[in-house]
This record gives C-alpha cells, structure tokens and sequence, in this order.
C-alpha cells in the first residue's frame, strides 16, 4: 500500500496541475484541442492518486509485479504519444509555412510589377 | 533558376539565356540569398520571385512552377545559376517537350555525351539512384539527380501542387512523376565544370545523404498521392 503521505502530496500537485490548465484556457493560451488532452492526463494523475488500489488492480491486469513499474510505463507510453502528435503538428505547421513563404513571393512579385506597371498579361499568358 | 547567393555568376547565365532565344521568360526564385544575386537578376532583365527566407532548393524550385502554372505557361525548365548548366543546350532539352513525346525532359550527364567528373563518393551515389529510380519507374535512366529539366503543362502541375522538399529533391521528384504516370525521357547533356564553390562532400558524408535520400525516395512510393491529374485527353 502506498504511504498516505504521497497520496496526499501526489493529490495536491495533481490539483495544481489541473489548475493550471484551467488557468491556461481560461487565459487562450492553450487551444480546445490540446486542452482535452491535457485535461485527461491531469484527471488520471488525480484518480491515481485519491483511489490508491488503483495502481495496483492496473498493474495487476498488465502482469506486472511491481506497481510502480505499472507508472513508469504507462508515462512513458503517454510521453510517446504526446511527441509523436507533436511531429505531426510541427510537419503540418512548416508545410503550411512553405506555401505561405512562397505565397508572399508570388504576391509580392504582382505586387511590384503592378506597381511599375509591367506584369505578365495574365489572360494572355505566354 | 533557383538562386541562393548566386551573385557571381547569376547575371552571366542570364544574359547566355538571352542570346540563346531572347524570347525566354527567365524566372529567378531567390531563396532568402544575402548577397546582391536578386539586385543583379533583375537588373540582367529577369523576372524576380524573393521568398522572405531560405525554404530549400525544392520549396524554391516549386515556387518557380506555381508562378509558371498561375501565369499560364505550357513549358518551364529548371536551370542553375551558377553556370554549370549550359543555356546552349536548352534546345535539346526542349525539343521532346515540343514534339510531344514527354512530359518531363531530364538533361543526363551520364547518358554518352560530355565527360562529367564528380568526385567518385557523389558519382556513386548518383549511380545507385540512378539504378534504384529506373526499377521504380520501369524504364532505364542515367542520371536522376540532375537539376536540369524541362516539363509541359501536366507535370508542371503536379510539381507546382506537390514537389519533395528533402535533399536531392530532383530525385525523388523523378520517382513522383512516374509514380504519377508522366512520360520521362533523358536527353545527354553536357555538364560545365562549377565555377565558384567545390562542392565540399565527404565520401561519408555523401553515404550518408545518399542513404538519406534512398529513404525519402522509399516512403514517397507509399504516400498517399496529393493530388490526382487528369487523364490525358
């Protein structure tokens, strides 16, 4: 059984931890799409905390002996996934930068031809 | 021509362009360059696409073919700018584009003619895509890394929608056109010796980038195409 200390100490930082990402989408700094993945994260913290068998039962059903271990995997596999979303978002946001970047490029070549007045014709073309 | 600090060398290859068929329309892409390169294509009488930073030679070269599509061009090539590429062989390049004969004319260094010499580290790499490239697309290439091209309208759309932005991108954009089905065709050319800048690869670091690439050109075969062209009429 986990010493009721920790549990106390570990149910109060998962508290903060909740607040402080109310406080983060209370204040827009963090979007409803990560939002609930945090939210979830810090209310399992929590549950792990005040329900103290619970550890136990999960590491029971996995087969593995040692609760803790149970923590440590569990972590490392959320860790996992937040990264690898993380990768997926940043693939995304430079993909967008490039066309963005070559957006400016185009409009800004219309932009100074237009203002010399020497843009290809574009219905004509060539 | 994407052009990143290609000051020295760009106005030249401009004018030798011009004298070649003045009727070319030629496009530099400056590619976030901090020299003059962009001052000095325009003032060589060439039109001037400046990305606001350095996005690559694929996001450069694509630049160049979604200006070419949105401006209603049948023919774009690709060209250097720092002279390796020489503008009297445009015509041979071209000529398949305008008989019809394929979408995408690449211009070979190893295809016969010239004596093209690359350090032996980078020629084998060049080699080996060569080799891996023409099993993918079923039909014999020399020389897939070459930056010298020309494509007609139906590959410049799809290059202009969906081009490989990783290094060597020539060759992954080569698989891509076969995957996408357009007609490829090689034509020899001659290679000009690089006048300014040796190229400073090791031969690990070119195992390196060549392993790099055979990755990239491996997960292209199994992405998800961006766009689907039309049939040809």
């Amino acid at each position: 059984m986990i010493p009721f200390r920790v549990s106390v100490v570990a149910a109060i930082a998962a508290a903060l931890f909740l607040l402080v990402i109310f406080e983060l989408i209370r204040s827009r700094r963090l979007q409803e799409r990560y939002a609930l993945l945090w939210l979830v994260t810090g209310s399992v913290i929590l549950l792990l905390s005040v329900w103290r068998d619970a550890l136990r039962l999960v590491a029971e059903q996995i087969g593995i002996a040692y609760p803790p271990s149970a923590l440590f995997v569990l972590g490392f596999l959320f860790i996992l996934v937040v990264l690898l979303h993380y990768s997926t978002v940043i693939s995304e946001l430079s993909e967008r930068n490039v066309l963005l970047a070559q957006d400016i490029a185009l409009v800004e070549e219309r932009l100074r031809m237009h203002e010399r007045g020497t843009g290809i014709d574009r219905a004509e073309g060539a | 021509m994407p052009a990143l600090n290609e000051a020295a060398t760009i106005g030249r290859v401009i004018r030798e362009i011009r004298d070649v068929d003045s009727g070319f329309e030629i496009l530099v892409v400056d590619d976030g360059s901090n020299d003059e390169t962009g001052a000095i294509a325009e003032a060589a009488g060439a039109r001037l696409l400046r990305l606001p930073f350095n996005l690559g030679i694929g996001g450069a070269v694509q630049t160049g073919y979604r200006y070419a599509l949105a401006n209603g061009f049948d023919i774009a090539v690709q060209i250097d700018g720092d002279g390796q590429h020489d503008p009297s062989q445009l015509r041979l390049i071209l000529e398949p584009l305008l008989a019809g004969d394929a979408d995408v004319v690449i211009g070979s260094r190893f295809a016969g003619v010239g004596s093209y010499r690359a350090p032996r580290g980078r020629r084998l790499g060049m080699h080996v895509f060569a080799a891996v490239v023409s099993m993918i697309v079923r039909q014999p290439l020399t020389d897939t890394s070459s930056s010298f091209r020309a494509l007609n309208r139906r590959s410049l759309s799809l290059f202009a929608a969906d081009y490989p932005h990783g290094f060597l991108e020539t060759v992954e954009a080569t698989v891509l056109a076969g995957k996408y089905r357009l007609r490829l065709k090689e034509v020899p050319v001659t290679m000009r010796e690089r006048e300014l800048g040796r190229s400073s690869l090791t031969i690990p670091l070119s195992l390196f980038y060549t392993a790099k690439v055979l990755l990239a050109v491996f997960v292209s075969l199994f992405r998800r195409p961006a766009l689907h062209l039309e049939e040809e009429p």
